[in-house]
């Protein structure tokens, strides 16, 4: 299990190193010089050239990524020149909205989807079955940025209960930044809880068919018992893999569903770095992404080989 | 075909799938109205004989932007699906014919490519080169080739054990004619079923490039886009809301559907779902 959780963290390290240099490189290619951008068309080249030095623009491209990398191991991502302060301050305040938001939407998505997958193999081919699987299906094709201008619609504009957007934060008044996030979360977990409850039903329906289910009923357990005592768990196997991907990728479909709702987390973040062409902030904001993104498959899979022992002896999957 | 067309989801699918295609290829000649066609005495009408779909904030047509914007979703879409099989496909087909070291590289790229979800590949595209339509295929593309490969691989595996891959190998063939010739077209209808679906995720994920102003630009529309532009007045006009981003959901239900009834047609083996339905 060590050598696997450590085989596991090296293709982690060696993922994001890769991932830095690509968006490293992508970035230094870019035509601007930020020395330039700071100090407007007017200013000097004596004084640009200062600036550049001050920056450390001047050094070769090698040792500005090393200097980067290592930065961001303590904690330095640099200073952003639009907005002055600290990369790292503006990306932690705005995952104080993001990281909530994907975590509320995975809670809601695995509390309805899990359930209702279970409950569609359990009542396989009957009506019920076909009612959730028809809601699955059209969950899936509904994008979750629309589903969330509907939701703002019902429940924002025509009964009042929530807020149509903006947030509130939270050391400010707890309660309303919970209230700002629950219609977003909302949205993104409707996609992700149809594919759960699509995976769901499968794995178990899957499982059903299984030996061993048929030997806990031959000890004597009712069917709904065998499936629960047996079936549930191993169900859960596939289920978990979907789980982790769908984290990944709820944190960059939180990009696009904070737009819906004027929420200030790391995807407004972004936009206005770009149209503000502030490529260090670009950089850290897309490199904590892709962090997000690798850290959650990483601990996927680890959970994966705890859960199921039989993984741990293959590296590939 | 007779075999396909007994699957009813298969017929309905594609038939419905076929109709939008056919409204946005319609949209190349004709439109109702020209679509950058501004007339703002004329905006927010409801639907009527001469607005079938009513107009929006700018007095466009409603019906004539839905059918160019089904136009760019589908286009979108099949070209970053043509990437992804174009890329992917002999990557997957060579880790599996090769194995080894080239197999080795193929997976690290793949994971390392999945570490790049559609929206930041399209965020550094951006910042590179602008946004613009050409972003928002690249950045689909880009992330379909892992999926593409994977699902190569995984049915060029079950494959490259089975006696005539190996008859083919005695008869003296390497590894290239050994992939194009057995190994292709074996892995063919996977490769198939799992456009159906990047297809409908593309258009889904077209949509959310342009809502977010990464895709799409004008004067060109998407589905996407328009329903970046009802965002400052969906409150009070939710119409400009509604059209568009039904139409988003009936195409991608569409080509859901015929995938799954194309999936139980080419292979019934395949008909216990597919991990592969992630956004």
């Amino acid at each position: 299990m060590i050598a696997f959780t450590l085989r596991r963290f090296l293709g982690f390290a060696a993922t994001l190193l890769v991932a830095a240099l690509v968006i490293f490189w992508l970035l230094d290619l870019l035509p601007g010089d930020p020395a330039q951008f700071i100090l407007g068309i007017n200013a000097t080249p004596e004084s640009v050239a200062r600036l550049r030095v001050q920056m450390g623009l001047d050094a070769p491209a090698h040792e500005r990524f090393l200097a980067w990398i290592w930065g961001m191991l303590q904690g330095d991502f640099g200073m952003s020149y639009t907005q002055r302060a600290p990369v790292a301050e503006l990306i932690w305040a705005r995952l104080a909205v993001t990281l909530p938001l994907s975590i509320f939407a995975m809670v809601i998505s695995i509390v309805v989807g899990l359930p209702l997958g279970i409950l569609a193999a359990r009542r396989r081919g009957k009506l019920l079955d076909t009612a959730i699987m028809v809601t699955a299906q059209t969950g899936v094709a509904i994008p979750n940025f629309w589903f969330g201008m509907l939701l703002t619609l019902l429940f924002a504009v025509t009964l009042r209960w929530l807020p149509p957007g903006g947030f509130t934060p939270w050391n400010e008044d707890g309660g309303a930044a919970f209230r700002g996030l629950i219609l977003p979360s909302l949205a993104l977990a409707l996609p992700q809880a149809s594919i759960l409850a699509r995976v769901m039903r499968t794995a178990l329906v899957d499982v059903t068919g299984q030996d061993y289910i048929r030997t806990a009923r031959a000890k004597g357990l009712t069917m709904g018992e065998a499936v629960w005592r047996h079936g549930v768990r191993n169900a859960l196997l596939p289920v978990l893999t979907i789980l982790g991907l769908q984290f990944a990728y709820l944190v960059a479909g939180t990009i696009i569903v904070e737009n819906v709702f004027y929420l200030p987390g790391l995807g407004r973040l972004i936009f206005t770095a770009i149209s503000e062409r502030d490529l260090i902030l670009v950089r850290g904001a897309t490199i904590i992404l892709i962090v997000t993104v690798t850290a959650t498959m990483l601990l996927t899979d680890i959970a994966y080989a705890l859960v199921d022992p039989r993984l741990r002896e293959r590296s590939a999957p | 075909m007779k075999r396909l067309l007994s699957h009813p989801s298969l017929v309905i699918g594609l038939v419905a799938t076929l109709l939008f295609l056919a409204l946005g290829l319609l949209s190349l000649v004709w439109t109702p109205y020209p679509i950058a066609q501004i007339d703002i005495p004329r905006r927010f009408l409801a639907p009527s004989a001469a607005h079938w779909l009513g107009t929006d904030n700018l007095g466009r047509d409603m019906m004539s932007l839905v059918m160019a914007g089904t136009w760019t979703s589908f286009l979108v879409a099949a070209v970053a699906v043509a990437i992804g099989v174009g890329v992917g496909v002999p990557l997957g087909l060579a880790a599996a014919a090769w194995g080894g070291a080239v197999e080795w590289v193929v997976l690290r790229l793949t994971d390392f490519v999945f570490a790049f979800p559609a929206v930041i590949a399209a965020i550094l595209i951006t910042t590179l080169v602008g946004p613009g339509a050409v972003n928002a295929i690249v950045a689909i593309g880009i992330f379909n080739i892992p999926v593409f490969a994977r699902v190569a691989r995984g049915g060029a595996l079950s494959i490259a054990t089975l006696d005539f891959v190996a008859a083919g190998r005695l008869a003296g063939l390497g590894n290239t004619l050994i992939a194009w010739r057995h190994l292709l077209p074996n892995v063919m209808s996977l490769i198939i079923v799992q456009g159906t679906i990047q297809m409908s995720l593309g258009i889904l994920s077209e949509a959310g490039l342009s809502y977010i102003g990464l895709g799409t630009q004008p004067p060109e529309t998407s589905l996407g886009l328009m329903l970046k532009d009802a965002q400052g007045v969906f409150l009070i006009h939710p119409w400009l809301t509604l059209v568009p981003g039904l139409a988003i959901v009936l195409i991608v239900i569409a080509l859901n559907i015929a995938g799954d009834g194309l999936r139980d047609a080419i292979d019934p083996r395949l008909r216990q779902g597919n991990p592969n339905v992630l956004a």
